[in-house]
Protein backbone atom coordinates (compact mmCIF):
# COMPACT_ATOMS: atom_id res chain seq x y z
CA UNK A 1 0.00 0.00 0.00
CA UNK A 2 1.65 3.02 -0.99
CA UNK A 3 -1.31 5.40 -0.31
CA UNK A 4 -0.45 5.61 3.06
CA UNK A 5 1.69 8.62 2.34
CA UNK A 6 2.46 11.81 4.32
CA UNK A 7 -0.09 13.67 2.49
CA UNK A 8 -3.11 11.17 3.55
CA UNK A 9 -1.40 10.89 6.96
CA UNK A 10 -3.38 13.37 9.35
CA UNK A 11 -4.79 11.96 12.59
CA UNK A 12 -7.72 12.41 13.79
CA UNK A 13 -8.64 12.24 17.50
CA UNK A 14 -11.67 9.27 18.17
CA UNK A 15 -13.04 9.83 14.19
CA UNK A 16 -16.96 8.72 13.45
CA UNK A 17 -15.82 7.04 11.06
CA UNK A 18 -12.44 5.23 10.04
CA UNK A 19 -11.83 3.78 6.39
CA UNK A 20 -8.79 1.24 6.36
CA UNK A 21 -7.59 0.27 3.40
CA UNK A 22 -10.44 0.16 1.00
CA UNK A 23 -10.73 -1.59 -2.36
CA UNK A 24 -13.94 -0.82 -4.15
CA UNK A 25 -14.62 -3.43 -7.15
CA UNK A 26 -17.46 -3.13 -9.90
CA UNK A 27 -17.48 -6.30 -11.04
CA UNK A 28 -13.83 -6.55 -12.58
CA UNK A 29 -13.20 -3.39 -12.28
CA UNK A 30 -10.87 -2.42 -9.53
CA UNK A 31 -12.29 1.75 -8.23
CA UNK A 32 -11.16 2.35 -5.09
CA UNK A 33 -7.55 1.17 -4.05
CA UNK A 34 -6.22 1.09 -0.69
CA UNK A 35 -7.94 4.10 0.25
CA UNK A 36 -7.53 5.24 4.53
CA UNK A 37 -9.68 7.95 5.84
CA UNK A 38 -10.82 9.36 8.95
CA UNK A 39 -13.86 11.31 9.67
CA UNK A 40 -13.80 13.85 12.34
CA UNK A 41 -17.70 13.92 14.45
CA UNK A 42 -19.38 16.99 13.73
CA UNK A 43 -17.02 18.34 10.92
CA UNK A 44 -17.83 18.78 7.32
CA UNK A 45 -15.72 16.91 4.93
CA UNK A 46 -15.20 17.17 1.72
CA UNK A 47 -14.48 14.86 -1.47
CA UNK A 48 -12.78 17.00 -4.70
CA UNK A 49 -11.74 15.31 -7.55
CA UNK A 50 -12.42 15.02 -11.18
CA UNK A 51 -15.17 13.16 -12.24
CA UNK A 52 -14.60 9.34 -12.26
CA UNK A 53 -11.76 9.50 -9.29
CA UNK A 54 -14.12 7.35 -7.07
CA UNK A 55 -15.81 9.59 -4.71
CA UNK A 56 -19.21 9.49 -4.76
CA UNK A 57 -18.03 5.77 -4.74
CA UNK A 58 -16.40 6.03 -1.42
CA UNK A 59 -19.62 7.89 -0.50
CA UNK A 60 -21.33 5.35 -1.52
CA UNK A 61 -19.54 2.90 0.98
CA UNK A 62 -20.78 4.60 3.97
CA UNK A 63 -23.64 3.36 4.18
CA UNK A 64 -23.39 0.12 1.96
CA UNK A 65 -25.85 1.27 -0.89
CA UNK A 66 -23.67 0.23 -3.07
CA UNK A 67 -24.89 -3.86 -1.50
CA UNK A 68 -28.00 -3.05 -3.78
CA UNK A 69 -26.37 -4.17 -6.95
CA UNK A 70 -24.78 -7.52 -7.82
CA UNK A 71 -21.35 -7.73 -8.87
CA UNK A 72 -20.50 -4.24 -6.46
CA UNK A 73 -18.32 -5.37 -3.63
CA UNK A 74 -15.85 -3.52 -1.33
CA UNK A 75 -12.83 -5.19 1.02
CA UNK A 76 -11.25 -3.72 3.63
CA UNK A 77 -12.95 -2.15 7.01
CA UNK A 78 -14.61 0.64 7.69
CA UNK A 79 -15.31 1.27 11.39
CA UNK A 80 -18.53 3.49 12.20
CA UNK A 81 -18.18 4.25 16.22
CA UNK A 82 -15.69 1.32 15.92
CA UNK A 83 -17.64 -1.23 14.81
CA UNK A 84 -16.69 -2.65 11.12
CA UNK A 85 -20.07 -1.93 8.88
CA UNK A 86 -18.49 -4.12 6.25
CA UNK A 87 -18.93 -7.43 8.16
CA UNK A 88 -21.56 -9.72 6.75
CA UNK A 89 -23.64 -9.35 9.77
CA UNK A 90 -24.40 -5.60 9.63
CA UNK A 91 -27.74 -4.94 9.73
CA UNK A 92 -28.03 -2.93 6.46
CA UNK A 93 -31.78 -0.76 7.56
CA UNK A 94 -30.19 -0.25 11.08
CA UNK A 95 -27.24 1.39 9.62
CA UNK A 96 -28.96 3.59 6.72
CA UNK A 97 -31.15 4.69 9.87
CA UNK A 98 -27.86 6.77 11.52
CA UNK A 99 -26.08 7.15 8.39
CA UNK A 100 -28.31 9.49 6.33
CA UNK A 101 -27.97 10.45 2.65
CA UNK A 102 -29.04 12.92 0.48
CA UNK A 103 -28.49 12.47 -3.54
CA UNK A 104 -27.28 14.92 -6.55
CA UNK A 105 -30.94 15.11 -7.80
CA UNK A 106 -33.70 15.68 -5.38
CA UNK A 107 -36.10 13.00 -4.73
CA UNK A 108 -39.55 13.50 -3.13
CA UNK A 109 -41.70 10.71 -2.92
CA UNK A 110 -45.07 10.43 -4.38
CA UNK A 111 -46.58 11.69 -1.35
CA UNK A 112 -47.83 14.74 0.77
CA UNK A 113 -44.69 17.23 1.89
CA UNK A 114 -45.79 16.08 5.34
CA UNK A 115 -45.67 12.26 4.65
CA UNK A 116 -42.63 12.82 2.74
CA UNK A 117 -41.26 13.33 6.12
CA UNK A 118 -43.20 11.08 8.53
CA UNK A 119 -42.24 8.52 6.10
CA UNK A 120 -38.79 7.77 7.32
CA UNK A 121 -39.85 8.14 11.25
CA UNK A 122 -42.53 6.13 11.50
CA UNK A 123 -39.54 3.43 10.17
CA UNK A 124 -37.97 3.36 13.70
CA UNK A 125 -40.28 5.23 16.28
CA UNK A 126 -43.69 5.21 17.01
CA UNK A 127 -44.60 9.11 17.32
CA UNK A 128 -48.30 10.46 18.29
CA UNK A 129 -49.75 12.89 16.32
CA UNK A 130 -48.68 15.93 18.13
CA UNK A 131 -44.97 14.31 18.35
CA UNK A 132 -45.22 13.87 14.84
CA UNK A 133 -46.03 17.46 13.83
CA UNK A 134 -43.67 18.64 16.09
CA UNK A 135 -41.02 16.43 14.52
CA UNK A 136 -42.01 17.22 10.84
CA UNK A 137 -41.63 20.86 11.85
CA UNK A 138 -38.16 20.54 13.15
CA UNK A 139 -36.59 19.06 10.30
CA UNK A 140 -38.22 21.18 8.18
CA UNK A 141 -37.13 24.18 10.24
CA UNK A 142 -33.64 22.41 10.14
CA UNK A 143 -33.50 22.51 6.63
CA UNK A 144 -35.05 26.14 6.25
CA UNK A 145 -37.74 25.05 4.39
CA UNK A 146 -40.76 25.46 6.71
CA UNK A 147 -41.58 29.09 6.35
CA UNK A 148 -42.59 28.12 3.10
CA UNK A 149 -44.49 25.31 3.38
CA UNK A 150 -45.73 25.55 6.56
CA UNK A 151 -49.53 26.28 5.55
CA UNK A 152 -49.18 23.83 2.57
CA UNK A 153 -47.54 20.69 3.59
CA UNK A 154 -50.53 18.30 2.23
CA UNK A 155 -49.88 19.32 -0.50
CA UNK A 156 -47.46 16.93 -2.73
CA UNK A 157 -43.72 17.01 -2.79
CA UNK A 158 -43.49 16.69 -6.30
CA UNK A 159 -44.72 19.97 -6.41
CA UNK A 160 -41.99 22.03 -4.97
CA UNK A 161 -39.38 24.05 -6.85
CA UNK A 162 -36.33 21.95 -7.50
CA UNK A 163 -34.37 24.02 -4.75
CA UNK A 164 -37.09 22.82 -2.27
CA UNK A 165 -37.25 19.72 -3.21
CA UNK A 166 -33.85 19.62 -2.17
CA UNK A 167 -34.09 20.82 0.97
CA UNK A 168 -37.16 19.05 1.39
CA UNK A 169 -34.96 15.75 0.88
CA UNK A 170 -32.76 17.17 3.17
CA UNK A 171 -36.00 17.59 5.89
CA UNK A 172 -36.75 14.15 5.42
CA UNK A 173 -32.90 12.99 6.05
CA UNK A 174 -32.53 14.96 8.94
CA UNK A 175 -35.97 14.05 10.45
CA UNK A 176 -35.05 10.42 11.61
CA UNK A 177 -31.88 12.07 13.69
CA UNK A 178 -29.07 10.26 12.11
CA UNK A 179 -25.43 10.16 13.14
CA UNK A 180 -24.29 11.04 9.80
CA UNK A 181 -25.25 13.10 6.88
CA UNK A 182 -23.99 11.95 3.54
CA UNK A 183 -24.53 14.41 1.03
CA UNK A 184 -24.14 13.63 -3.01
CA UNK A 185 -23.30 16.69 -4.88
CA UNK A 186 -26.58 18.24 -3.09
CA UNK A 187 -26.65 21.33 -4.81
CA UNK A 188 -25.30 20.56 -8.03
CA UNK A 189 -28.65 20.97 -9.53
CA UNK A 190 -29.55 24.33 -8.24
CA UNK A 191 -29.47 27.89 -8.70
CA UNK A 192 -26.92 30.23 -6.40
CA UNK A 193 -30.12 31.31 -4.26
CA UNK A 194 -31.00 27.39 -3.28
CA UNK A 195 -27.06 26.56 -2.87
CA UNK A 196 -26.33 29.42 -0.90
CA UNK A 197 -29.37 28.45 1.59
CA UNK A 198 -28.19 24.47 1.63
CA UNK A 199 -24.46 25.65 2.16
CA UNK A 200 -26.14 27.53 5.09
CA UNK A 201 -27.77 24.50 6.36
CA UNK A 202 -24.82 22.59 5.76
CA UNK A 203 -22.79 24.49 8.24
CA UNK A 204 -25.83 24.56 11.09
CA UNK A 205 -26.61 20.85 10.38
CA UNK A 206 -23.03 20.06 11.72
CA UNK A 207 -23.73 21.00 15.10
CA UNK A 208 -25.58 18.00 15.80
CA UNK A 209 -24.02 15.78 12.72
CA UNK A 210 -20.78 14.52 10.79
CA UNK A 211 -21.36 15.66 7.03
CA UNK A 212 -19.37 13.68 4.27
CA UNK A 213 -20.03 15.53 1.28
CA UNK A 214 -18.77 15.08 -2.25
CA UNK A 215 -18.31 18.26 -4.61
CA UNK A 216 -17.28 19.68 -8.03
CA UNK A 217 -17.25 22.86 -6.77
CA UNK A 218 -14.50 24.06 -5.47
CA UNK A 219 -15.14 27.27 -4.01
CA UNK A 220 -18.00 25.43 -2.26
CA UNK A 221 -15.16 22.58 -0.78
CA UNK A 222 -13.07 25.60 0.40
CA UNK A 223 -16.25 27.72 1.72
CA UNK A 224 -18.43 24.78 3.98
CA UNK A 225 -15.97 22.14 4.57
CA UNK A 226 -13.22 21.47 7.56
CA UNK A 227 -11.49 18.97 6.07
CA UNK A 228 -10.86 17.90 2.42
CA UNK A 229 -10.13 14.57 0.69
CA UNK A 230 -8.37 15.19 -2.86
CA UNK A 231 -9.09 11.94 -4.57
CA UNK A 232 -7.67 10.86 -8.34
CA UNK A 233 -8.33 7.80 -10.06
CA UNK A 234 -9.52 5.72 -7.24
CA UNK A 235 -7.07 6.63 -4.61
CA UNK A 236 -6.23 9.12 -2.00
CA UNK A 237 -3.93 11.60 -2.68
CA UNK A 238 -4.07 14.17 -0.23
CA UNK A 239 -6.60 14.46 2.39
CA UNK A 240 -6.20 17.12 5.08
CA UNK A 241 -7.75 20.93 6.82
CA UNK A 242 -9.34 22.54 4.39
CA UNK A 243 -7.25 25.57 5.12
CA UNK A 244 -3.71 23.73 4.24
CA UNK A 245 -5.63 21.67 1.23
CA UNK A 246 -6.49 24.68 -0.21
CA UNK A 247 -3.60 27.23 0.83
CA UNK A 248 -0.63 24.97 1.05
CA UNK A 249 -1.08 21.54 -0.71
CA UNK A 250 1.65 19.22 0.54
CA UNK A 251 1.40 17.53 -3.49
CA UNK A 252 1.61 18.97 -6.41
CA UNK A 253 -1.27 17.02 -8.07
CA UNK A 254 -3.66 18.53 -5.57
CA UNK A 255 -2.31 21.97 -6.78
CA UNK A 256 -2.99 21.20 -10.06
CA UNK A 257 -6.26 20.37 -9.44
CA UNK A 258 -7.36 23.28 -7.08
CA UNK A 259 -5.88 26.11 -9.02
CA UNK A 260 -7.64 24.94 -12.58
CA UNK A 261 -4.57 23.44 -14.34
CA UNK A 262 -5.39 20.00 -14.17
CA UNK A 263 -5.18 18.19 -17.75
CA UNK B 1 -23.99 25.98 -46.54
CA UNK B 2 -25.54 25.99 -49.43
CA UNK B 3 -29.89 26.50 -49.72
CA UNK B 4 -30.18 23.36 -51.44
CA UNK B 5 -29.36 21.29 -48.15
CA UNK B 6 -32.23 23.43 -45.96
CA UNK B 7 -34.51 22.59 -49.35
CA UNK B 8 -33.83 19.02 -49.10
CA UNK B 9 -34.36 18.65 -45.27
CA UNK B 10 -37.95 20.73 -45.99
CA UNK B 11 -38.92 18.27 -47.93
CA UNK B 12 -37.77 15.21 -46.47
CA UNK B 13 -39.56 16.38 -43.19
CA UNK B 14 -42.67 17.12 -45.35
CA UNK B 15 -42.51 13.64 -46.70
CA UNK B 16 -42.21 11.85 -43.12
CA UNK B 17 -44.90 13.82 -42.17
CA UNK B 18 -47.56 12.91 -45.13
CA UNK B 19 -46.29 9.46 -44.50
CA UNK B 20 -46.97 9.45 -40.90
CA UNK B 21 -50.53 11.12 -40.99
CA UNK B 22 -51.37 8.77 -43.85
CA UNK B 23 -50.70 5.58 -42.12
CA UNK B 24 -52.59 6.82 -39.09
CA UNK B 25 -55.40 7.73 -41.22
CA UNK B 26 -55.55 4.35 -42.86
CA UNK B 27 -55.35 2.52 -39.37
CA UNK B 28 -58.06 5.57 -37.71
CA UNK B 29 -60.57 4.23 -41.00
CA UNK B 30 -60.88 0.86 -39.86
CA UNK B 31 -61.13 1.77 -36.58
CA UNK B 32 -63.82 3.65 -36.77
CA UNK B 33 -65.27 1.99 -39.60
CA UNK B 34 -66.01 -0.88 -36.99
CA UNK B 35 -67.34 1.16 -34.18
CA UNK B 36 -69.89 3.00 -36.87
CA UNK B 37 -71.02 -0.26 -37.81
CA UNK B 38 -71.11 -1.45 -34.43
CA UNK B 39 -73.25 1.37 -33.70
CA UNK B 40 -75.47 1.05 -36.62
CA UNK B 41 -76.62 -2.53 -35.75
CA UNK B 42 -76.20 -3.01 -32.45
CA UNK B 43 -77.98 0.03 -30.81
CA UNK B 44 -81.81 -1.29 -32.68
CA UNK B 45 -81.46 -4.10 -30.34
CA UNK B 46 -80.50 -2.06 -26.94
CA UNK B 47 -83.82 -2.19 -25.42
CA UNK B 48 -84.95 -2.57 -21.51
CA UNK B 49 -85.67 -6.15 -22.69
CA UNK B 50 -81.97 -6.73 -23.30
CA UNK B 51 -81.36 -5.88 -19.48
CA UNK B 52 -83.66 -7.97 -18.03
CA UNK B 53 -85.17 -10.92 -20.20
CA UNK B 54 -83.18 -14.23 -20.48
CA UNK B 55 -81.06 -15.32 -24.11
CA UNK B 56 -84.15 -16.63 -25.86
CA UNK B 57 -85.78 -19.75 -28.20
CA UNK B 58 -85.76 -18.46 -31.96
CA UNK B 59 -88.64 -16.63 -32.69
CA UNK B 60 -89.41 -15.23 -29.46
CA UNK B 61 -88.57 -11.50 -27.05
CA UNK B 62 -85.78 -12.01 -25.53
CA UNK B 63 -82.78 -10.31 -23.98
CA UNK B 64 -79.45 -10.79 -22.45
CA UNK B 65 -79.90 -10.62 -19.09
CA UNK B 66 -78.18 -13.81 -18.17
CA UNK B 67 -75.33 -13.17 -19.97
CA UNK B 68 -74.27 -9.64 -18.64
CA UNK B 69 -74.64 -11.26 -15.61
CA UNK B 70 -72.22 -13.97 -16.49
CA UNK B 71 -69.83 -12.17 -18.20
CA UNK B 72 -69.64 -9.62 -15.41
CA UNK B 73 -69.16 -12.45 -12.86
CA UNK B 74 -66.56 -14.35 -14.76
CA UNK B 75 -64.41 -11.03 -15.98
CA UNK B 76 -65.10 -9.84 -12.20
CA UNK B 77 -63.59 -12.52 -10.61
CA UNK B 78 -60.98 -13.05 -13.14
CA UNK B 79 -59.91 -9.46 -12.99
CA UNK B 80 -59.66 -10.33 -8.93
CA UNK B 81 -57.34 -13.29 -9.60
CA UNK B 82 -55.12 -11.99 -12.04
CA UNK B 83 -54.70 -8.15 -10.33
CA UNK B 84 -52.80 -9.00 -7.45
CA UNK B 85 -50.73 -12.09 -8.68
CA UNK B 86 -49.78 -10.33 -11.92
CA UNK B 87 -48.71 -7.10 -10.07
CA UNK B 88 -46.93 -9.56 -7.36
CA UNK B 89 -44.99 -10.99 -9.91
CA UNK B 90 -44.32 -7.22 -11.78
CA UNK B 91 -42.73 -6.17 -8.18
CA UNK B 92 -40.24 -9.48 -8.43
CA UNK B 93 -39.22 -9.71 -11.94
CA UNK B 94 -38.62 -5.52 -11.92
CA UNK B 95 -37.54 -5.28 -7.92
CA UNK B 96 -36.16 -8.56 -6.92
CA UNK B 97 -35.17 -10.48 -9.81
CA UNK B 98 -32.04 -8.66 -10.79
CA UNK B 99 -29.55 -11.57 -9.79
CA UNK B 100 -30.07 -15.23 -10.76
CA UNK B 101 -31.91 -16.99 -13.63
CA UNK B 102 -35.57 -17.06 -12.17
CA UNK B 103 -36.38 -13.74 -13.02
CA UNK B 104 -35.33 -14.23 -16.89
CA UNK B 105 -36.93 -17.69 -17.24
CA UNK B 106 -40.10 -15.75 -15.76
CA UNK B 107 -39.68 -12.90 -17.90
CA UNK B 108 -39.44 -15.37 -21.10
CA UNK B 109 -42.08 -17.97 -19.99
CA UNK B 110 -44.41 -14.71 -19.55
CA UNK B 111 -43.69 -13.39 -23.10
CA UNK B 112 -44.86 -16.44 -24.35
CA UNK B 113 -48.36 -16.23 -22.51
CA UNK B 114 -48.52 -13.06 -23.80
CA UNK B 115 -49.18 -13.99 -27.53
CA UNK B 116 -50.16 -17.58 -26.81
CA UNK B 117 -53.36 -18.27 -28.98
CA UNK B 118 -56.19 -17.73 -26.16
CA UNK B 119 -57.96 -21.37 -27.54
CA UNK B 120 -54.62 -22.90 -25.87
CA UNK B 121 -55.18 -21.82 -22.82
CA UNK B 122 -59.39 -22.67 -22.91
CA UNK B 123 -58.07 -26.16 -23.96
CA UNK B 124 -55.25 -25.90 -21.07
CA UNK B 125 -58.26 -25.33 -18.35
CA UNK B 126 -60.91 -27.70 -20.03
CA UNK B 127 -58.31 -30.71 -19.60
CA UNK B 128 -56.86 -30.00 -16.09
CA UNK B 129 -60.20 -28.50 -14.56
CA UNK B 130 -62.97 -28.99 -16.47
CA UNK B 131 -62.37 -32.19 -17.47
CA UNK B 132 -61.37 -32.82 -13.59
CA UNK B 133 -64.28 -32.37 -11.94
CA UNK B 134 -66.62 -33.59 -15.05
CA UNK B 135 -68.79 -30.45 -15.95
CA UNK B 136 -68.37 -27.10 -17.57
CA UNK B 137 -68.62 -24.03 -14.59
CA UNK B 138 -68.50 -20.37 -14.37
CA UNK B 139 -65.08 -21.04 -11.63
CA UNK B 140 -63.47 -22.83 -15.24
CA UNK B 141 -64.14 -19.80 -17.29
CA UNK B 142 -62.41 -17.81 -14.78
CA UNK B 143 -59.60 -19.89 -14.31
CA UNK B 144 -58.68 -19.22 -18.21
CA UNK B 145 -59.68 -16.02 -18.00
CA UNK B 146 -56.60 -15.11 -15.08
CA UNK B 147 -54.16 -17.53 -17.41
CA UNK B 148 -54.95 -15.26 -20.09
CA UNK B 149 -54.88 -11.69 -18.17
CA UNK B 150 -51.72 -12.11 -15.76
CA UNK B 151 -49.27 -11.89 -18.54
CA UNK B 152 -50.56 -8.80 -19.43
CA UNK B 153 -50.60 -7.42 -16.06
CA UNK B 154 -47.52 -8.76 -15.06
CA UNK B 155 -45.86 -7.34 -18.61
CA UNK B 156 -47.31 -3.68 -17.82
CA UNK B 157 -46.39 -3.35 -13.80
CA UNK B 158 -42.61 -4.58 -14.91
CA UNK B 159 -42.46 -1.94 -17.60
CA UNK B 160 -44.10 1.06 -15.38
CA UNK B 161 -41.55 -0.06 -12.18
CA UNK B 162 -38.49 -0.09 -14.56
CA UNK B 163 -39.69 3.46 -15.56
CA UNK B 164 -39.06 4.75 -11.59
CA UNK B 165 -35.77 6.41 -11.70
CA UNK B 166 -33.40 4.30 -9.23
CA UNK B 167 -32.79 7.47 -7.39
CA UNK B 168 -36.25 7.34 -5.89
CA UNK B 169 -35.33 3.76 -4.62
CA UNK B 170 -31.77 4.42 -3.13
CA UNK B 171 -33.53 7.74 -1.47
CA UNK B 172 -36.29 5.63 0.32
CA UNK B 173 -33.21 2.69 0.94
CA UNK B 174 -31.07 5.74 2.33
CA UNK B 175 -33.48 6.17 5.20
CA UNK B 176 -33.21 2.90 6.20
CA UNK B 177 -36.86 1.24 4.74
CA UNK B 178 -36.81 -2.01 4.27
CA UNK B 179 -37.45 -3.29 0.56
CA UNK B 180 -41.02 -4.34 0.69
CA UNK B 181 -41.89 -0.79 2.63
CA UNK B 182 -40.11 0.86 -0.56
CA UNK B 183 -41.43 -0.95 -3.06
CA UNK B 184 -45.71 -0.61 -1.88
CA UNK B 185 -44.89 2.74 -0.50
CA UNK B 186 -42.88 4.62 -2.96
CA UNK B 187 -41.68 2.63 -6.24
CA UNK B 188 -45.33 1.12 -6.75
CA UNK B 189 -47.26 4.57 -5.78
CA UNK B 190 -45.40 6.50 -7.96
CA UNK B 191 -46.70 4.23 -11.01
CA UNK B 192 -50.08 3.94 -9.29
CA UNK B 193 -51.75 4.98 -12.88
CA UNK B 194 -49.40 3.14 -15.05
CA UNK B 195 -50.41 0.07 -13.19
CA UNK B 196 -53.75 0.63 -12.95
CA UNK B 197 -53.83 0.98 -16.86
CA UNK B 198 -52.32 -2.34 -17.18
CA UNK B 199 -54.97 -3.82 -15.34
CA UNK B 200 -57.54 -2.01 -17.77
CA UNK B 201 -55.75 -3.82 -20.86
CA UNK B 202 -56.07 -7.14 -19.10
CA UNK B 203 -60.43 -6.45 -18.56
CA UNK B 204 -60.54 -5.07 -22.08
CA UNK B 205 -58.59 -8.31 -23.54
CA UNK B 206 -60.50 -11.01 -21.46
CA UNK B 207 -64.16 -9.30 -21.80
CA UNK B 208 -64.15 -10.31 -25.64
CA UNK B 209 -62.47 -13.49 -25.16
CA UNK B 210 -64.70 -16.33 -26.76
CA UNK B 211 -62.21 -19.39 -27.30
CA UNK B 212 -61.46 -19.92 -23.93
CA UNK B 213 -65.04 -20.05 -22.40
CA UNK B 214 -66.30 -22.53 -24.79
CA UNK B 215 -64.49 -24.61 -23.26
CA UNK B 216 -65.06 -23.78 -19.56
CA UNK B 217 -67.73 -21.63 -18.86
CA UNK B 218 -69.88 -23.04 -21.87
CA UNK B 219 -73.00 -21.54 -22.08
CA UNK B 220 -76.45 -21.44 -20.14
CA UNK B 221 -79.71 -20.51 -21.66
CA UNK B 222 -81.08 -19.49 -18.03
CA UNK B 223 -80.53 -17.25 -15.11
CA UNK B 224 -77.95 -18.84 -12.94
CA UNK B 225 -75.76 -17.00 -10.99
CA UNK B 226 -74.27 -20.62 -9.54
CA UNK B 227 -70.15 -20.40 -10.27
CA UNK B 228 -70.26 -23.88 -10.06
CA UNK B 229 -72.61 -24.78 -13.27
CA UNK B 230 -72.18 -23.41 -16.91
CA UNK B 231 -71.98 -19.89 -17.12
CA UNK B 232 -73.90 -17.99 -19.59
CA UNK B 233 -71.64 -15.13 -20.61
CA UNK B 234 -71.48 -12.12 -23.71
CA UNK B 235 -68.83 -13.50 -26.15
CA UNK B 236 -70.43 -17.10 -26.61
CA UNK B 237 -73.75 -16.39 -27.28
CA UNK B 238 -72.34 -13.49 -29.13
CA UNK B 239 -70.81 -15.90 -31.31
CA UNK B 240 -74.09 -18.68 -30.90
CA UNK B 241 -76.30 -15.89 -32.01
CA UNK B 242 -74.31 -14.02 -35.12
CA UNK B 243 -73.59 -17.77 -36.43
CA UNK B 244 -77.41 -18.45 -36.63
CA UNK B 245 -79.97 -17.95 -39.19
CA UNK B 246 -82.20 -16.17 -36.86
CA UNK B 247 -82.73 -12.53 -37.66
CA UNK B 248 -83.59 -11.79 -34.01
CA UNK B 249 -80.45 -13.72 -32.30
CA UNK B 250 -78.15 -11.95 -34.69
CA UNK B 251 -79.74 -8.54 -33.56
CA UNK B 252 -78.84 -9.31 -30.13
CA UNK B 253 -75.40 -10.56 -30.84
CA UNK B 254 -75.20 -7.21 -32.25
CA UNK B 255 -76.47 -5.71 -29.08
CA UNK B 256 -74.03 -7.88 -27.13
CA UNK B 257 -71.10 -6.59 -29.17
CA UNK B 258 -71.90 -3.13 -28.59
CA UNK B 259 -72.23 -3.81 -24.88
CA UNK B 260 -68.93 -4.80 -24.61
CA UNK B 261 -67.08 -2.27 -26.57
CA UNK B 262 -68.88 0.71 -24.67
CA UNK B 263 -68.46 -1.43 -21.49
CA UNK B 264 -64.87 -1.04 -21.92
CA UNK B 265 -64.65 2.17 -23.21
CA UNK B 266 -66.78 3.41 -19.89
CA UNK B 267 -64.98 1.49 -17.55
CA UNK B 268 -61.63 3.30 -19.10
CA UNK B 269 -62.87 6.69 -19.06
CA UNK B 270 -64.37 6.22 -15.35
CA UNK B 271 -60.66 4.79 -13.68
CA UNK B 272 -59.07 7.60 -16.11
CA UNK B 273 -61.21 10.03 -14.85
CA UNK B 274 -61.05 8.65 -10.87
CA UNK B 275 -57.02 8.28 -11.07
CA UNK B 276 -56.75 11.92 -12.50
CA UNK B 277 -58.76 13.32 -9.47
CA UNK B 278 -56.35 11.36 -6.94
CA UNK B 279 -53.63 12.73 -8.30
CA UNK B 280 -54.80 16.65 -8.31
Amino acid sequence: MNTMSEATKLHIESPKIWVKNLDFYYGSLHSLKGVNLQLAANKVTAFIGPSGCGKSTLLRTLNRMYDLYPGQRATGEILFNGKNILAKDQDLNALRARVGMVFQKPTPFPMSIYDNIAFGVKLYEKLSRSDMDDRVEWALRKAALWEEVKDKLNNSGLGLSGGQQQRLCIARGVAVKPEVLLLDEPTSALDPISTAKIEELVDELKIDYTICMVTHNMQQAARISDYTAYMYLGEMIEFGQTDQIFIKPQKKQTEDYITGRFG
Amino acid sequence: MSSAIFKRRKIVNKLSLVLATLTMMISMVFLVWVLVTLVMKGFSAIAPSMFTQMTPPPGTDGGLANAIVGSLMIVGFATLVATPIGILAGVYLAEYGRRGWLAPTTRFVNDIMLSAPSIIVGLFIYTVYVANVKHFSGWGGVLALSVIAVPVVVRTTENMLRLVPNSMREAAIALGAPMWKVIFMVTLRSVKSGVMTGVLLAVARISGETAPLLFTALNNQFWSMDMNAPMANLPTVIFQFAMSPYEDWQRLAWGGALLITFGVLGLNIFVRIVLRQRTN
